[in-house]
């Protein structure tokens, strides 16, 4: 197979909290139009690398660079502006505005226009809302929440407001999507669809990374999939390699430990 | 709210003088619209971006002093024998600065603060409105201190060719402070409906969210503080040029509470709120005054203030509006005001 080119690179990347070492040595790469997976027990570091990643921990050491450019340093809005976005493990959402409203808000990188222009309301700003409020429409179609999009986000069952953040991470238009363990919660079904969203978000040329605990939806969405454990990474391939991977098994079943 | 009830709400306000005689109570308009502009400009910063300027008078009290200097000139001596002398200027030129300046302030507040935010952005104000203030009692050459800055000349509006007129009288006062409240409002209301004030109630919501959807915080928070500012410094200019007099008292920490009082009370994060509680509390001690002794007319003063927060908690504009939302059966709104208010859709 042949691979394509790099979008994430993260070297040698470490992070320690005082004396403890949440990561050592993470060494990926994600290739554009990807789905890869990073998956590991609890407490393996997988938010540690997605949060070093989007620029909300600074590593200790290491770089990450995305299409050439190195991320290290950055904060996480200019980040964002590279085109690389990410959702949060517990539902983030604006709470107190509706679902199209929240659309509204993460379409920030598309509405800019100068301060003069906005309050004034020139032609240029007028029609850049109209867009936007065209895109926010769009988005809340795609992810099917069209019955709910002038409820408050906050009102919404968890499925729906894991949805209501995807679609907020779509809002920002990136290249590159993180989504932090995105079906926790969310019944069968629900994942079902959710599985149908991230290819269709990956056929629209978004690259995908994913961090899951949810075993079965991780070996039939992913490409490549990266387990983690203890803060390093302990396997990496292809997701029938990772099932048959020692090592793997025994990082997620133990081996007759022999201290408690 | 509605362009219709904007325009009547405007036409009221405007035709109040055709029958309010009363001087002392036009008096009492006018200070309490200069007030309203102030508290609309906090209402900016607390209401849209949650952040609390404990100290949102010294923009108000620098915008008094930069208006009023530019248009009495000064001169002082700095150290290594510079002197620096200014030459009047007319009133207006002294608005525009008053603006700038109390903009500036605010640029350097919100750079300083809006890094660690929340607590320390309320230490900050405080501390810079009780700076400001030690400045404007000490500087004694400059400010005149506690002995005030007298006979500011009034506002002179005009063009050339077109002749001038110098706002002398209370009616023509009046006039002038409703179309600087009413521009504020507007540049207010357009302000939060554009896609900044769409990033400052998503940095007020949630703010890792907001980031992680490229919102750059200290851009955006900075933004609302030299707006605020300006508009807080605007309402000072109205001050010293209607008062005529300005004197370090101007910084009062208990004008910054006032300020506060009407937000909240109003509905913070409603654009009319401002106005409501504005006028409550402006007015209130006005009608106070005749029928109860100084020291009960504080006590009423509070117990008001305590009674309107505990039947309407959010505010009397956003929980009204949410009761009459009710009674019609649409789904009530909970945040107080949405940005798509302008183009509410029918419920479905």
């Amino acid at each position: 197979m042949a691979s394509p080119a790099t979008a994430l690179k993260v070297e040698q990347v470490a992070v320690h909290f005082g004396g403890l070492v949440a990561l050592s040595d993470m060494n990926f790469s994600v290739g554009e139009g990807e789905i890869v997976s990073l998956i590991g027990p609890n407490g393996a570091g997988k938010t540690t690398a997605f949060n070093v990643v989007t620029g909300f921990l600074e590593s200790t050491h290491g770089s990450v660079s995305y299409r050439g450019t190195v991320l290290n340093g950055l904060r996480p809005h200019q980040i964002a502006d590279l085109g690389l976005i990410r959702t949060f493990q517990r539902t983030s959402v604006f709470p107190n505005d509706t679902v199209y409203d929240n659309l509204l808000v993460g379409l920030h990188r598309q509405g800019r226009v100068s301060l003069f222009e906005a309050i004034l309301g020139l032609p240029r700003a007028r029609s850049s809302q109209r867009r936007l409020r065209e895109r926010a429409s769009e988005l809340v179609e795609w992810v099917g929440l069209e019955r709910r999009a002038h409820d408050l986000a906050g009102l919404l069952s968890y499925g729906e407001q894991r949805l209501v953040g995807v679609a907020l991470a779509l809002a920002a238009e990136p290249s590159m999507l993180l989504l932090d363990e995105p079906v926790s919660g969310m019944n069968a079904s629900e994942t079902h669809t959710f599985v149908q969203l991230i290819r269709n978000i990956r056929d629209r040329g978004v690259t995908v990374l994913l961090v899951e605990h949810d075993m079965p939806m991780v070996m039939s969405v992913s490409d490549r999939i990266v387990v983690l454990n203890y803060g390093r990474i302990i396997a990496e391939g292809p997701p029938d390699v990772i099932r048959n991977d020692p090592a793997v098994i025994e990082a997620y079943l133990g081996q007759g430990a022999t201290r408690a | 709210m509605k362009l219709g009830a904007a325009i009547l709400t405007i036409i009221a306000l405007a035709s109040v003088p055709l029958w309010l005689r009363d001087p002392y109570l036009m008096n009492a308009l006018i200070t309490t619209g200069i007030f309203i502009i102030g508290a609309m400009s906090l209402n900016l910063l607390l209401g849209f971006t949650g952040q609390l300027s404990l100290g949102h008078i010294a923009f108000f009290g620098i915008g008094a002093y930069v208006s009023a200097l530019t248009s009495l000139g000064f001169d002082i001596g700095l150290p290594g024998g510079f002197r620096i002398v200014h030459d009047p200027w007319p009133p207006i030129a002294g608005f525009l600065l008053a603006i700038i300046v109390a903009g500036l302030c605010g640029y350097l507040v919100g750079l300083l603060s809006f890094r660690v935010r929340g607590a320390y952005f309320v230490i900050v104000t405080i501390s810079f409105a009780e700076v400001v203030r030690l400045v404007a009692l000490n500087w004694i050459e400059l400010t005149q201190g506690p002995l005030a800055l007298t006979n500011i000349p009034s506002i002179t509006i005009g063009l050339p060719e077109l002749g001038s007129l110098t706002l002398r009288t209370k009616l023509q006062n009046y006039y002038l402070v409703l179309a600087v409240a009413v521009a504020a409002y507007v540049l207010i209301s357009r302000l939060v409906h554009s896609h900044f004030g769409r990033a400052m109630r998503g940095l007020m919501e949630n703010e890792t969210l907001a980031v992680s959807v490229g919102i750059d915080v200290t851009k955006t928070l900075t933004l609302a503080a030299v707006i605020s500012a300006g508009i807080a410094g605007a309402a000072g200019s109205l001050y010293a040029h209607y008062i005529r007099i300005i004197d370090p008292e101007v910084f009062a920490f208990i004008n910054t509470v006032t300020m506060v009082i009407m937000v909240i009370t109003g509905g913070k994060g409603s654009l009319f709120g401002p106005v409501i509680g504005g006028m409550i509390f402006g007015l209130l001690p006005v009608f106070l005054r005749p029928i109860m002794a100084p020291e009960a007319q504080w006590i009423a003063y509070g117990g008001v203030l305590i009674v309107i927060l505990f039947v309407l908690p959010r505010g009397i504009v956003p929980s009204l509006a949410q009761r009459f939302a009710k009674r019609w059966n649409r789904s009530p709104a909970a945040g107080p005001v949405t940005f798509s208010e302008r183009d509410a859709k029918e419920p479905a």
